[in-house]
């Protein structure tokens, strides 16, 4: 936040927000980065807002959150390992027009060199001018059943031989680390599950070819979260139904819950397994994009790591072939997708973009939610869910 | 003393809400002129809020000027609490309006010193030069403010214990538990609202009727606390067909024939402080 600004009292008025899962005819008052209550200040100080601003009408919702994007903009933070500052910060800035003003980099299963090289590099950040902040880095693998490996290098795939020990010797420190997806069928992975808890770092089971028993093991450990579901696990069998089957289980202890990845990208996902997923499980739904270095790029042939990657009409496919190779869709339009397919209202588009990774990540106290308190990220939407503007600490950070 | 017989609770809104601006206008209330102005909480002058905060953003009506007082609070219910008065106040009028929070008043039932509260409350109303117009809404039972029946009709500002009538009404609002419900308040006395220039009383339903014909119809008695204002200067009660059905039919056709001059009231060219047509003129 810039030092001018610093105490100075915003009134956003003229418009509607979401705020308890309601949207609501009602002002934001923002002061130093936070949401705050109006009442207390009408009452305590007797002050009146230093600035004024008309908001059009518009929709105000908490900044979108994605925790899980590969990268973007022709930057693959997995493979981009000189210049990972730089290309991170880059794709930070850029995801600001998309709405988005937090996000979780996403690192897929590398050799050991690359995540002593790239982890220490990506910094936590609070965000602002220069871009959405990162929460953290999600480290997808390189603990992974190479039955369900998808795109990742089967090669660098690695099992937990010493326990968590096996973990400390590939990621090195894992300061800089938000949450890791894993294989929870993999030996000794409920034992790391459980010292990965202690250490606050949230787990996700992904890559796997696990079935149900295992996953409420692994979550009644500690995990919490499904890897984009239905993707690079098993498929949905009524005996045995898998992963998937967590989104409807009976054995998830009450004081633990259940989030789901899920791609809607009207590609990687098919719209009535969108809608089975959000109507067997609509509060765990978590909107991610799992977006590849081709987000953002114009139609045509982009030289992305050791692959020639070709866009046409806002999909990737593998050069000179029909093949996909990663979601290209942003955040905004995952959300307006997702409402379109499943017919649900704007609240629960939005929350699974916002108040439910923020849950995931245990930090809806002050992300994701425009409660008095919490940080003033938010954006606001026209009435078709396009971004008008990005605000992030209750200063605008991207106009479209 | 004038009634005004609306139609309905709307109209009585709309006709409460006009005459407010009206007066707050033709007052021309300036930064060294305040206009004072006297406000309740409760159902009743909701309407009223919500047509004033409709003319503010019209550009009728600035509050820039104007200091209020609020009649009552309930002691130790917390400032954010959805039953305070406080809370009424802030979400349905100051909230949308233009007025400096530094000239609102409302009574602290958190203070510290209760009495010293309703003492600086007094002065503060006098400092202020007076209240220029008081709202009021009452009970069923006939009581202004928190000024329950057998209240001194020469009452100040002041700690009242509720009525177990009050605690038992109120208990609604407080998820139906008795226990819940304040059972002490902070209130202007009806001696407060007696030495306000103006004062104007809405009431609507006909649970109200039994109440307002105690208030006009019958004499002046503790028991029935607004009808003390038989005695003010200058009183206008504000009412629907509802709370008129306890009235003699003579009582209603009189101050129905004098509609057409309580129109002008509220008129943009009507007089400012109203007065019976001169025949002449």
């Amino acid at each position: 936040m810039p030092e001018s600004t610093s105490g100075q009292l915003k009134h956003f008025h003229n418009c509607q927000i979401l705020r308890d899962g309601k949207i609501l005819t009602e002002d934001l008052w923002v002061r130093d980065g936070k949401i705050i209550d109006p009442e207390k200040i009408f009452y305590d100080e007797k002050i009146e807002s230093d600035v004024k601003i008309d908001c059009n009408g518009c929709l105000i919702s908490p900044g979108f959150i994605d925790v899980q994007i590969n990268g973007g903009f022709g930057i693959d933070f997995s493979h981009n390992v000189d210049k990972v500052e730089e290309g991170v910060t880059n794709v930070a800035k850029k995801l600001l027009a998309y709405g988005v003003t937090s996000f979780c980099p996403t690192l897929v299963t590398s050799p050991v060199e690359t995540y002593k090289k790239i982890l220490p590099k990506i910094k936590r950040t609070s965000g602002g001018d220069d871009g959405a902040a990162i929460l953290g880095v999600h480290v997808e693998g390189p603990f992974l059943n190479p039955l369900k490996k998808g795109a990742h290098p089967e090669s660098c795939i690695q099992k937990f031989e010493k326990g968590f020990q096996s973990l400390l010797d590939v990621y090195g420190s894992l300061e800089n680390i938000c949450y890791i997806t894993l294989a929870p069928e993999l030996e000794n992975a409920i034992d790391v599950i459980q010292e990965l808890e202690k250490r606050n770092i949230k787990i996700s089971v992904g890559h796997s070819a696990s079935d149900l028993k295992q996953g409420e093991e692994a979550v009644k450990n500690g995990a919490s979260f499904i890897t984009h579901l239905f993707n690079a696990m098993l498929p949905f069998h009524h005996r045995d139904p898998g992963l998937v089957g967590l989104l409807a289980s009976d054995q998830i202890p009450k004081e633990k819950s259940i989030h789901y990845g899920i791609i809607a990208d009207g590609v990687h996902t098919h719209p009535a397994a969108l809608r089975i997923a959000h109507r067997t499980n609509p509060e765990g739904l978590v909107l991610v994009t799992d977006a590849i270095s081709a987000l953002g790029l114009q139609d045509g042939v982009h030289q992305l790591g050791q692959f020639d990657i070709e866009v046409r009409e806002s999909r990737a496919y593998i050069a000179e072939t029909n093949t996909l190779c990663g979601s290209i869709a942003d955040m905004a339009e995952c959300v307006r997708f997702f409402k379109k397919s499943t017919g649900c209202s704007v609240v629960e588009a939005l929350e699974a973009a916002t108040l439910h990774p923020a849950r995931f990540l245990g930090i809806q106290s002050h992300k994701g939610v425009l409660n008095f308190g919490a940080q003033a990220d938010f954006v606001f939407l026209d009435k078709n869910l396009h971004v008008i503007s990005t605000w992030i600490s209750g200063h605008c950070v991207h106009k479209a | 003393m004038r009634l005004i017989i609306c139609d309905d609770s709307n109209n009585v809104a709309e006709w409460s809400a006009k005459y407010v601006m009206k007066r707050i206008n033709d007052f021309k209330p300036n930064e060294n002129k305040y206009f004072v102005l006297g406000l309740p909480t409760g159902g009743t002058p909701l309407g009223m809020y919500k047509k004033l905060i409709e003319y503010y953003k019209a550009g009728k009506i600035s509050f820039k000027y104007v200091k209020t007082f609020n009649m009552d609070e309930y002691v130790d219910l917390p400032r954010d609490h959805p039953e305070s008065y406080h809370y009424y106040m802030f979400n349905n009028f100051f909230k949308h309006i233009d007025i400096d929070p530094a000239n609102v008043h409302i009574l602290d039932g958190n203070a510290v010193d209760l009495e010293h509260e309703c003492d600086e409350f007094e002065r503060k109303m006098k400092e202020a030069g007076g209240v220029e117009l008081f709202i009021g809404g009452i009970g069923p039972d006939g009581h202004i403010a928190f000024n329950e029946p057998g209240s001194s009709l020469s009452s100040r500002t002041r700690v009242k214990s509720l009525a177990q009538d009050t605690l038992e009404a109120n208990a609604r609002f407080f998820g139906n538990d008795i226990n819940k419900v304040p059972k002490q308040a902070l209130t202007v006395g009806v001696g407060t609202v007696m030495d306000a220039k103006e004062v104007m009383i809405l009431i609507t339903g006909s649970h109200k009727a039994f109440a307002l014909y105690k208030a006009i119809e019958e004499g002046i008695n503790h028991m029935w606390t607004v009808s003390a204002f038989q005695q003010h200067k200058r009183t206008l009660i504000i009412c629907d067909e509802d709370a008129t059905l306890e009235l003699r039919v003579k009582t209603v056709k009189y101050f129905k024939a004098l509609s057409e001059v309580h129109r002008k009231l509220i008129e943009d060219d009507g007089e400012p402080i109203p007065r019976r047509p001169q025949k002449d003129a």
